[in-house]
């Protein structure tokens, strides 16, 4: 009934998708690969989360390309601004574009329901990264651009005023480096961009950095107190925790700023931001506008290091995937082949393509140097149950609130402390662990 | 007032009101005259019927899905949901954490008693022959006029350390900065003040309205008999304008029960400033419990019903003679 009634107003809204309903089509439910990609025809719309790169015509400039291979293939962009938020009631209608990226806090499980399979995962898995993250059942239902390395990009420049020439292996070393920049004087050590919130939830991807252990997220469904010391968000949210706590954060949160702390990092009166790698090319930007030098902005592995070695995740990005009632299957699927193999858009972003064999991108090279242990992903067996148990307990770690309430406990403004807050979130955990995992 | 007064017009402020139900439209029909044939007993009707459709697609529709909702465990994407019954009703009753955040709304509805006393005051003074009256209208009114989104992205800037509001306050003399939004003490209070200066407009164009159509000779005669602007104003506009008045405070109270706009884009909730939309809303956007977000929706509804019938109860409403 529901779905009947959405599916009505949809009708009404866009008449043309509508009326051809079910008609049918060269549709076959799989969107596997066209044997001669000259002879694919069809328009498509992508739905896409770039709306900078929609607006400044780089999209289009990729889809005029792609018409040389496939010259029967229309692509039009949609951007949308809240992406997540959009995508996810517009999927409950027929009517979400032909190609569209995964929203993050889709359970896996449901893929089947509203993607096409692309292919299986023996032979997807041969040509792609992360293929894993988008597969139930030996089919995989979206493949991501390209990844990025989590950790934090920050001002070599303040750094070296401040005396640290090498990068932390320990939170606590991570803590003094902050303490002699602020003794300095000239920069905030580390901005939390509590206000736009999403920067927060970065710190969840950072899981399996600090025990080094590409399982590292797949435990979280056996563990029933991951805030327990020794586990990986036992380090992380207690390095947010003590940063804050020790006031190497900003004065006011509630008023940060994520545009603004692009050009405030890129000029030097930021120290750090725990982000991704694709954050440096913004960063770069920034300080470019600013007339500083972009070489100044850097990016170091999650400061904790197990024996000896620092170690980073190299996570993808949004998985492009088919919509599963997309009448130009084939069309789609040779926009999302050309557009990963071909268009060199992950060069372009300075991030690792999905591509088996691509090379890295330069604002990963000191990782090279320097012998950080580079973990291609995480495991992916026990996601939906993580989901499952995060949505239950009602905690987010894909979602940005359980932190900010870290942020005011640990700066005041909450009552609680550290070991409270933890006690707390483990309690939720281990409580919400049993009643999905019995 | 608060943020849901935003889709109020002040012509009808009770017609799109989602708490309390419009009056039936059909008590607008029109007296049949005599003489008109009898078939033509629809015509009335057919001049309802666009209006009546807006009401029951995007008003009662909805309504009875998110009642529908909030007996399942719908996770807002698949396209199926089990049935539940009372289940959601239950987990919301035994979790009294989810009810706290109405501790928020207190603040509000502290903020637009001082609002319906801001607007009486300026509705009451521009009322009068000042100077420059309708330009000081337009002023009063003009931020009921902005949207709300920019309205929080102007304020954040405002409440900044260092910013507009502490500069000026530096002005006067009062150093030291004031994290408005950081200080979990100071942040309902400042995102409170935010909802007065917006709505108080809409309130003071509606006792306005109200004043203006108090016969002018009561005055004089008020005046004649050695009456200050005081007693004019206790005893002749009060009494006038008491069914606005209770109008405005129904609505305020139902207002400060909703809030949502401005402290989900100013501080989306975080930092204490929580308040029962915001908590909705996160419940079925980002942990995917549809059902249990509905049935909460249906509680705010139920709750704001029972404020108002009691309200109705103690204030009842009553014709205004003015002679």
């Amino acid at each position: 009934m529901r779905r009947g009634r959405v599916a009505v107003v949809a009708a009404t809204m866009v008449v043309l998708t509508a009326c051809s309903g079910n008609a049918g089509g060269s549709s076959s439910s799989a969107a596997t690969a066209a044997a001669d990609p000259a002879k694919v025809a069809g328009e498509i719309t992508v739905l896409t989360n770039r709306t900078d790169q929609v607006a400044d015509g780089s999209l289009k400039k990729y889809a005029d390309e792609s018409t040389r291979v496939h010259p029967n293939v229309t692509v039009k962009f949609e951007g949308l601004t809240d992406y997540e938020g959009e995508v996810k009631i517009r999927m409950n209608t027929e009517n979400y574009g032909d190609v569209l990226l995964i929203p993050d806090n889709l359970s896996i499980t449901r893929y089947p329901t509203f993607f096409a399979p692309l292919g299986d995962s023996a032979e997807l898995s041969r040509t792609y990264d992360w293929t894993d993250y988008a597969t139930v059942k030996d089919k995989v239902y979206g493949i991501a651009d390209y990844g990025t390395a989590t950790g934090l990009v920050y001002n070599k420049a303040v750094w070296q005023q401040a005396g640290v020439t090498r990068w932390p292996m320990s939170t606590q070393e991570f803590i003094d480096d902050l303490k002699a920049i602020k003794a300095k004087g000239t920069a905030t050590p580390y901005y939390t961009n509590y206000k736009d919130a999403w920067p927060l939830q970065k710190w969840t991807d950072d899981i399996g950095g600090p025990s080094c252990d590409q399982g590292g997220k797949d435990k979280l469904s056996t563990t029933a107190q991951p805030w327990a010391a020794g586990q990986d968000l036992n380090a992380i949210d207690g390095l947010l925790y003590d940063t804050v706590h020790q006031k190497l954060s900003e004065d006011d949160p509630t008023t940060t700023n994520w545009e603004g702390s692009k050009t405030l990092l890129g000029t030097g009166r930021i120290g750090a931001m725990l982000l991704g790698s694709w954050a440096v090319p913004q960063m770069q930007a920034a300080a470019i506008a600013a007339g500083r030098n972009p070489d100044d902005i850097g990016f170091m592995p999650f400061p904790q290091a197990t024996g000896g070695k620092l170690c980073t995740i190299i996570q993808p990005d949004y998985k492009y995937a088919v919509n599963v009632h997309s009448k130009n299957k084939e069309a789609a699927r040779a926009w999302i082949d050309w557009y990963l193999t071909k268009s060199g858009s992950a060069q372009a972003e300075q991030a690792v393509s999905s591509v088996k064999g691509s090379p890295l991108p330069a604002s990963l090279k000191p990782f090279e140097a320097q012998g950080v242990t580079l973990l291609p992903g995480q495991n992916q067996v026990n996601a939906a149950v993580i989901s499952k148990i995060d949505k239950n307990s009602e905690i987010g770690l894909g979602s940005p609130d359980y932190r900010q309430k870290l942020v005011d406990i640990a700066r005041g403004a909450a009552p609680g402390d550290h070991d409270s807050y933890f006690a707390e979130l483990n309690e939720k955990w281990s409580e919400a662990q049993k009643t999905v995992t019995g | 007032m608060t943020a849901l007064q935003k889709d109020r017009g002040p012509g009808s402020p009770v017609a799109a009101r989602p708490a309390a139900p419009p009056e039936p439209p059909a008590r607008g029909r029109a007296p049949r005259r005599q003489g008109t044939r009898r078939y033509w007993w629809f015509t009335p009707w057919l001049y309802l019927l666009a209006p009546l459709v807006l009401l029951v697609t995007f008003t009662y529709l909805p309504i009875a899905d998110m009642l529908g909702y909030s007996l399942t465990d719908w996770d807002g994407v698949s396209p199926t949901s089990e049935n539940v019954g009372a289940e959601n009703y239950a987990d919301l009753f035994t979790r009294p954490e989810l009810f706290k955040v109405f501790l928020v709304s207190g603040v509000y509805l502290v903020a637009s008693f001082v609002q319906i006393a801001g607007a009486l005051y300026f509705a009451t003074v521009l009322s009068f022959n000042t100077r420059f009256r309708n330009l000081f209208k337009g002023i009063l009114f003009f931020p009921y006029l902005i949207n709300g989104v920019a309205i929080g992205f102007v304020f954040l800037y405002f409440f900044q350390p260092g910013g507009t509001l502490d500069s000026v306050l530096r002005l006067f003399g009062a150093d030291g900065q004031q994290l408005w939004l950081g200080d979990p003490d100071l942040v309902n209070k400042s995102l409170a003040g935010v909802s007065v200066w917006r709505f108080m407009g809409l309130n003071m164009v509606l006792f306005l309205g109200a004043i203006q159509s108090i016969p002018p000779h009561l005055y004089e005669a008020a005046s004649l008999d050695g009456a200050n602007s005081w007693q004019q104003f206790r005893h002749i506009i009060a009494p006038s304008i008491k069914p606005i008045i209770s109008l405005s405070v129904i609505l305020a109270i139902s207002g400060s029960l909703a809030v949502f706009e401005i402290p989900y884009i100013m501080t989306g909730g975080a930092n204490g400033s929580e308040t029962f939309v915001i908590q909705t809303v996160k419940l079925a956007f980002k942990f995917d419990k549809v059902g249990l977000a509905s049935a909460s929706a249906v509680v705010l509804l139920v709750l704001i019903l029972i404020v108002t019938w009691i309200q109705r109860r103690l204030v009842p409403e009553e014709r205004v003679e003015l002679s």
